[in-house]
């Protein structure tokens, strides 16, 4: 469903991402994990449409999609959330999510029971009349959800939506990500929250300095020595395996 | 809409509509066509300030281009006026579809935005000081002959009921588009332009539309202006004075909401009038008197009298637009 081949983009000699090739199947939940300034936000952002790659293509269903802008990306149903909230703040809630519902529904009428919809699937039905900006971090991380939900995207990109909540939260996240690949969305995210990697993603990327270094599934992605190395520095998978072999014996 | 504001406001209409018969005094007939006039172009701002979020300190440019396009060519081609309405709207509408081109199309916001709608005003006011179908600094005077054809009164009671028109006009064009998408749209800019792009709004497409609606409607009022003083020159249309008070009357009133702009005009005139009385008619004054206004706005009441208004009518806090 979408292609990512050797997609580079540097920003002052800088490499944040180097011909990094990747690809997430259709129904599908793919994660993208690696340490923090790997480069993760920056390959959404040219995914979406908010960065132009310096190199490399980016197709979504067999069409390029490289270069265009956001909005356009946007209605061929590629959705984007921010690591870092972005709510209309001065808008109610209900409000907000009418944006995006308005991407496929001219009328005000059918937008608005749209956006009650998918408030009620994210679990913000009760707040729909709230102020966007008197909403909590987790109110804010569904909002965010939701909003990019209303949009009816196909593949729904998500970076970092369990950052700074709870594990009840975190719990509740992840049940309703189920949902939406339920729905027939493909979900492409990025996490730090490996319970929830482990918990929900069929694949797995590592990037690391702007590289893949690293796919497979969780299971398999654990195991390598260059993953753990890039989370816990040079030499620490063998040190792991002498502690592990000194902890046998 | 609720039982209680239809009523009020159906009760406002009637008065408006029956106030030409109660005051004689062409004084006070000026002074609702003034408001009347002004809450019509603070409405236009709105679409463009409140609710899209893009502050124009030079709305002059579109009631400038409206005022001479109808005048020019009611001159040199006897264009009925009332067909002028038709060609400032329009003329008023390229203006701005123009000016938001240029600006938006290199990303201009905030001060930026607001330095350069004044900038084009300005090179308006000049071009129009020099060139020769605007009469220049002398300015045009447009012929009298009196007529309702020729949208020529003989009181000031058919002016007034023009500008009513204007104003209610404006209020429904301000009512529609809150409860359209471009109004959800607008919003979404206004309050995260990068968040609105990532959700598919169109953002650059959606502030010329709110540039050239707003636009189109200044213009209009421009239209109003050479008709009913029947002079225009430079400095009337395309000086910054007009610029001012349009934003003000929309600042005052309540940036982003339906009848803000109505209270602003209202407020304003009469607070402007009032401190004439006090003061006497030194020259200048009404400026200084329009900049303390607009600091003590900025700083006290954010939301304007529409803010006022609905904390007064829902003391609980409720969150529902007015």
């Amino acid at each position: 469903m979408l292609e990512v081949n050797a997609v580079t983009k540097s920003f002052g000699g800088l490499a944040a991402v180097a011909a990094a090739s990747l690809r997430v199947a259709e129904g599908g939940i793919v994660a993208l994990i690696g340490p923090n300034g790997a480069g993760k936000t920056t390959l959404f952002a040219a995914i979406s449409g908010f960065v132009a790659p310096d190199n490399g293509q980016i197709l979504f269903n067999g069409a390029a999609i490289t270069g265009l802008a956001p909005h356009l990306i946007c209605r061929r149903g590629i959705v984007r959330t921010f690591q870092i909230v972005q709510p209309f703040g001065g808008l109610t809630v209900r409000e907000n999510i009418v944006v995006g519902a308005h991407l496929r529904h001219a009328g005000r009428r059918k937008a608005l029971m749209r956006a009650e919809e998918v408030a009620r699937r994210v679990g913000l039905g009760e707040l729909l009349d709230r102020p966007a900006s008197a909403l909590t971090v987790a109110g804010r991380k569904r909002l965010e959800l939701a909003r990019a939900l209303a949009t009816a995207p196909r593949l729904l990109l998500l970076d970092e939506v369990m950052a700074g909540l709870n594990p009840a939260e975190i719990d509740e996240i992840v049940r309703i990500i189920r949902d939406i690949r339920a729905s027939g969305v493909t979900v492409f995210l990025i996490e730090h929250v490996m319970q929830a990697v482990v918990s929900l993603a069929d694949y797995v990327y590592v990037l690391n300095q702007g590289e893949i270094i690293a796919q497979g599934s969780v299971s398999e992605i654990a195991a390598m020595p260059n993953v753990i190395e890039a989370y816990l520095g040079h030499g620490a998978a063998a040190r792991m395996t002498t502690g592990a072999a000194g902890a046998v014996q | 809409m609720t039982m209680r504001q239809g009523l009020a406001g159906g009760l406002v209409l009637v008065l408006a509509l029956m106030a030409p018969l109660a005051i004689q005094s062409d004084f006070w007939l000026g002074f609702l066509i003034t408001i009347l006039l002004f809450a019509a172009m603070g409405m236009a701002w709105n679409i463009l300030g409140g609710y899209a979020g893009q502050f124009s300190f030079g709305h002059a440019a579109f009631f400038g281009t409206g005022a001479y396009a109808t005048s020019v060519l009611h001159i040199a081609l006897g264009l009925n006026p009332w067909l002028g309405l038709l060609v400032a709207a329009a003329a008023g509408g390229t203006m701005g579809l123009l000016i938001g081109y240029l600006s938006f199309r290199y990303g201009l916001r905030g001060s930026y935005f607001a330095l350069i709608t004044l900038a084009f005003a300005e090179v308006l006011r000049i071009l129009a000081n020099t060139a020769g179908f605007t009469g220049g600094g002398v300015g045009l005077y447009l012929p009298l002959n009196i007529g309702v054809a020729n949208m020529q009164f003989a009181g000031k009671a058919g002016y007034y009921y023009v500008a009513l028109g204007l104003a209610l006009a404006s209020i429904l064009i301000a009512w529609r588009l809150e409860r359209s998408r471009l109004g959800a749209w607008l919003a979404a800019i206004r309050e995260n332009e990068d968040a609105a792009r990532a959700l598919g709004v169109d953002t650059f497409a959606c502030k010329l539309a709110a540039i050239g609606i707003s636009g189109a409607m200044t213009g209009v009022g421009g239209w109003f202006y050479a008709h009913y003083y029947l002079y225009i020159d430079p400095e009337i249309a395309y000086g910054p004075g007009v610029s001012v008070e349009i934003l003000l009357v929309a600042i005052v009133g309540g940036l982003g909401t339906v009848l803000g702009p109505l209270l602003g005009s209202v407020a304003l005139h009469a607070a402007g009038e009032l401190a004439q009385r006090l003061m006497g008619d030194t020259p200048g004054l009404n400026l200084i008197f329009y900049g303390v206004l607009l600091v003590v706005m900025v700083r006290l009441m954010p939301d304007g009298l529409a803010g006022l208004v609905r904390r007064w009518m829902r003391p609980a806090g409720g969150t529902q637009r007015a």
